[in-house]
């Protein structure tokens, strides 16, 4: 069993690193399919025999409830945001991922510390303050970047709730006062520092633009070489909404 | 993020010290004297933000807290207090005075085997304070004054939560001891105002109010008299 990486001193809470299990990340903005394509793998996955957990933002035991409320109400300051969005990931990784990848599972997260470094680095914190925070997470065996036009992600924004969300954009930063403008705006910037962190992290951009079938095609192949599984499945179809 | 080199019209007062160091009566009694004289002087406390307060005692109480997430809770908690009331104070002209500040979370989480390294960056947004008091006791005379009433001591606050001992009182004490080498290790880099803290209180507070005086220009800091 190899012995897992982390992104500076590993975490205190660890005796040591070495687990079965196996961490994918998916990165990518609302409407760039990170669910649907996760639905799809968990179920190939399951269906070859592997046990998955799936793991989210703003999901743990511990602060997601005064999470949820902040966001409602918009009453955080920046670097108070910061530190308890990591809060939450901290709690979720030692609690959660780290037991179900020493029990072996595949653990797929939706989201993973790059979503919560780019939201913070676009609001103006420290890169070099946002890297030292991230240090002790655990480094993913493969994180796919999702890549989708802003134009795209509209279009799949509308389709599923008719409407814009505040934070997806970006209206807390004044961008614009259009919710539309702000949207794209923000969207564009984030893509950019995502491009950033692409290069420093090295994860593999996925061209979301495509067919769902077709990205789903890409990170079983992917994904199947890493766990030696053949991919001659032909994909199911997406789930129905 | 980074704000140590900003300057501000405010100042910035913190005590530091061993639970049982006097430290609070001393804070309490600076900033009565700082109030009669007339002072614009506002006194934080650690860990008090009304925000995080619930998610702290909520995972404290169901001890849900690791190492690392009790470090990020008491970071947010802080960043709260720092940015809504600390900085803002400091910008506009006030002497803060604050019970704790990042040294404890320094003390605390090493003791809890987290990378120093990383809490200090953790909180390098925070201001220096202009003077850090640390209150000097001997090990067992903080000791005594704590657990002479046998108080009924919290799971963290005894640091049970690292099972050195299953006994609270054991526990706490070993845990103190561990917070003092701490402190007497950061003691010269943090730049601590020794104060020693098994004189009597008024002797203490008299050459607190001492270093204060010859330090800050206080006069600067009292509300213009209505006439």
């Amino acid at each position: 069993m190899k012995e897992k990486a982390f992104f500076g001193r590993p975490l205190p809470e660890l005796k040591n690193a070495k687990f079965p299990g196996k961490l994918f990340v998916v990165e990518g903005a609302d409407g760039s399919g990170r669910s649907t394509q996760i639905a799809m793998l968990s179920q190939w996955l399951e269906s070859n025999g592997f046990a998955v957990r799936l793991m989210g933002l703003r999901r743990s035991n511990l602060v997601s409830e005064e999470l949820e409320a902040a966001k409602q109400g918009n009453v955080l300051t920046r670097t108070t945001l910061s530190l308890f969005y990591a809060t939450d990931f901290f709690d979720q990784l030692v609690n959660e991922i780290i037991p179900a990848l020493r029990a072996g599972l595949i653990v797929i997260a939706d989201r993973y510390i790059y979503t919560l470094m780019a939201r913070d680095s676009v609001r103006g914190a420290d890169r070099e303050w946002l890297r030292n925070l991230y240090s002790p997470a655990l480094v993913p065996d493969a994180v796919f970047y999702f890549r989708v036009s802003a134009a795209q992600l509209i279009g799949r924004n509308f389709q599923k709730n008719s409407t814009l969300d505040y934070w997806e954009s970006g209206m807390d930063l004044g961008l614009s006062r259009d919710m539309f403008d702000s949207f794209v705006k923000y969207q564009r910037i984030l893509q950019t520092e995502f491009q950033r962190l692409q290069k420093e992290y090295k994860f593999e951009v996925v061209n979301g633009n495509r067919m769902v079938e077709s990205v789903q095609q890409d990170l079983r192949r992917k994904i199947g070489r890493m766990l030696s599984i053949g991919i001659d499945i032909v994909p199911p179809a997406p789930p129905a909404e | 993020m980074t704000a140590k080199q900003q300057s501000f019209p405010g100042k910035l007062i913190a005590v530091e010290g061993l639970d049982g160091s006097g430290k609070s009566t001393q804070i309490y009694l600076v900033k009565r004297w700082l109030e009669l004289q007339g002072s614009r002087v506002y006194f934080t406390e650690w860990n008090s933000s009304l925000l995080v307060k619930k998610a702290t005692s909520k995972g404290k109480k169901r001890q849900l807290l690791t190492p690392t997430t009790f470090s990020l809770i008491h970071a947010t908690d802080f960043a709260d207090r720092y940015e809504r009331q600390i900085l803002p104070l400091l910008r506009a002209g006030f002497i803060v005075l604050a019970d704790r500040y990042v040294f404890t979370a320094l003390a605390r989480d090493a003791v809890r085997g987290v990378d120093p390294e990383w809490v200090a960056k953790l909180y390098s947004f925070a201001v220096q304070p202009d003077i850090t008091f640390y209150f000097e006791v001997p090990l067992e005379v903080s000791l005594n004054r704590i657990l002479e009433g046998r108080p009924s001591l919290k799971y963290h606050e005894a640091g049970l939560d690292m099972g050195w001992s299953t006994d609270p009182y054991e526990s706490f004490r070993i845990f103190q001891g561990k917070i003092l080498k701490e402190y007497a290790d950061m003691r010269k880099q943090a730049g601590f105002t020794t104060i020693d803290a098994t004189k009597e209180i008024h002797i203490q507070q008299a050459e607190v109010r001492d270093i204060i005086s010859k330090k800050i220009d206080l006069p600067t800091f009292r509300r213009r008299q209505r006439k």
